[in-house]
């Protein structure tokens, strides 16, 4: 049996988690096992429809009062009785904020070796093998396992999505018993950004500003391109973290985030390569920048050699053409 | 406050990762090493804390000789003692290993702490598991990418970056805490610091002190092949006005990428 943690966000299964299932039912079905989901928390069993969309046979439902918000070492409770119970022969996770707290809590408690962050799974002998970048992408190393459950936990936006099919299946809901104490670490409350931006590890699109965008003020140029472009994000290099013309959360590189998204947009962005070590992997490069020799140029599809304050305007204007056909 | 901060050595950011393809390793050769960028977050936190409520800083680190480097880094920056846990084995990019090792260590020899200190993530192996193991070995709360700590009296509030937003966490002592950048903004050595750093003795201990056997180290993964990131093929580069140019990109990114 493969077993998915589906994560919940604000009343709903996060995609990540439904692409980790779609690849787990891919997985499951060359190896010919069953392929299950559980929820965790607290009135999230009305959840179990999305998952069967995305062909889970099973939901179990682990639900206590204790649960309603996120606890590290609570969930970790609920889930090693559920586990011990039924045994599966891989874990997989979304690699989320959540799936990458959560997941190593469980491996360890479980005794067993993770795989974080993976890129791909393949069935090798009828075992798990995946792929996962090391040192941010400027490496790639593949994993089989020695441990069982074999565990991993699967980067967002890079497995597909199943066609979702008729929710059908069965739902098992278990009483989990915690005592309050094991429940040690708690989220009292979420503090949303302003204006509830899009993650840059979760976007189709990254707009991404260096050090050529100048001052903090320019960055509103990048976010009327995130408003136009559908499920885009705001990413910035290092240099402009470390200027403070924005918050580290957009920071793309090895000391910030990794992205893989379908289009990365690069303004004023000179590409050192611990910034290209985040983002190589993206399926198109685009490169806006002033000087010809600039390495981002090197891993660009398409660049542009210019003043990105006077390409940005008219390329909004195109954008908003090209989209409204 | 009894605080510790766990480090480890990588290759710097600015490195070229060359492989080994018959070892399935990195070439250590020419590769500068340094203190992983989030343990200095770490490392820093532990100060700011000590100053702040009074107690001592020991900074830990399992590797080999070379690792000594790091450590004194830790006590140019201020900590107070540093340990060097021998392990001569090369990276095995299994953070259980590592976990075990730390957690064995806590158990057996350094058993009296209030906060356990890390960087949310080694740069190189990028695993980020570490603290979480550790945390559930020793039974104790978790709070991995922090960017906001607050101890008072022996419970803690802090905040953790998610996906756009910020956790509020709270909890008991002791407990793991894992540092993202953000959190501080750490100090440079000092010359009385690098000083000390130097005529500073590291205690060196063993796996076998700490009651380890090697077969409990066990790696539980096994790498099956390494390997550098495909070459990209070099794209188009063009050189007109900006509105043509606007118009040139837009027209390849529906058409040709067809990503929008």
């Amino acid at each position: 049996m493969i077993l998915v943690y589906m994560e919940c966000r604000d009343g709903k299964i996060k995609k990540s988690s439904l692409e980790a299932l779609s690849e787990a039912r891919r997985r499951g079905d060359e190896m010919g096992m069953e392929t299950t989901a559980v929820l965790v928390g607290h009135g999230v069993n009305a959840l179990a429809p999305d998952a069967f969309r995305y062909r889970a046979s099973k939901v179990f439902v682990l639900e206590n009062a204790l649960l309603s918000h996120y606890s590290p070492s609570g969930y970790t409770k609920a889930l090693v009785s559920l586990i011990e119970e039924i045994r599966p022969e891989i874990i997989f996770f979304a690699a989320t904020s959540m799936g990458r707290d959560l997941s190593p809590r469980l491996a360890a408690e479980l005794g067993v070796s993770l795989a974080a962050d993976c890129i791909q799974t393949v069935t090798k002998d009828g075992k798990l093998e995946v792929r996962r970048p090391l040192f941010a992408g400027k490496a790639f190393a593949s994993f089989t396992f020695k441990t069982s459950p074999q565990m991993a936990s699967l980067r967002p936006n890079v497995f597909p999505l199943a066609e979702p099919v008729e929710d059908q299946g069965e739902t098992i809901k278990k009483e989990v018993v915690i005592p309050e104490d094991q429940v040690k670490d708690r989220v009292v409350e979420i503090l949303k950004a302003e204006g509830a931006e899009l993650d840059v590890t979760e976007a189709d699109i990254v707009v991404t500003g260096g050090r050529g965008m100048k001052g903090q003020e320019n960055f509103d140029l990048l976010r009327e391109l995130t408003s136009v472009l559908p499920n885009s994000a705001l990413g910035a290099s290092r240099s402009a973290v470390d200027a403070e013309w924005i918050d580290h959360q957009h920071q793309v590189g090895q000391t910030g985030k990794t992205v893989s998204p379908s289009l990365y947009m690069a303004f004023g962005v000179s590409g050192a390569i611990q910034h290209l070590a985040g983002m190589s992997s993206s399926k198109f490069i685009i490169a806006v920048n002033k000087d010809p020799d600039a390495p981002i140029f090197k891993v660009a599809d398409f660049g542009i050699v210019g003043d990105l304050f006077q390409v940005i305007p008219p390329l909004k204007e195109e954008l908003k053409k090209i989209l409204s056909e | 406050m009894n605080l510790f901060v766990f480090v480890k050595r990588v290759p710097d950011t600015e490195s070229k990762i060359k492989i080994n393809h018959e070892t399935n390793s990195i070439i250590q050769e020419g590769l500068n090493f340094v203190l992983s960028p989030y343990d200095e977050y770490a490392v820093e936190e532990a100060l700011q804390i000590r100053e702040a409520k009074g107690g001592q800083v020991t900074v830990f680190s399992a590797g080999p000789d070379e690792t000594k480097a790091i450590l004194k880094k830790c006590i140019a920056m201020g900590a107070d003692e540093a340990v060097l846990i021998k392990d001569d084995v090369s990276e095995t990019y299994d953070a259980l290993r590592t976990a075990r090792i730390i957690s064995q260590a806590l158990k057996t020899k350094y058993t009296e702490f209030d906060l356990l200190l890390f960087g949310k993530q080694s740069v190189g192996a990028d695993s980020a598991q570490v603290p979480s193991m550790v945390a559930a070995m020793l039974d104790l709360p978790q709070v991995n990418v922090v960017t906001k700590l607050e101890i008072e009296g022996n419970s803690g509030t802090a905040l953790r970056e998610i996906e756009g937003a910020r956790e509020k966490v709270t909890f008991m002592l002791p407990a793991v805490i894992s540092a993202q950048k953000g959190l501080n903004e750490p100090r440079y050595e000092t010359l009385k610091g690098i000083m000390a750093a130097k005529r500073k003795e590291i205690p060196v201990v063993t796996l076998e002190e700490l009651g380890i056997h090697p077969e409990e180290l066990a790696v539980g993964l096994k790498l099956t092949k390494m390997e550098s990131p495909p070459v990209k093929e070099s794209g188009k580069i063009i050189e007109d006005e900006p509105g043509e140019a606007a118009k040139k990109l837009a027209e390849f990114l529906r058409q040709d990428a067809k990503v929008i």
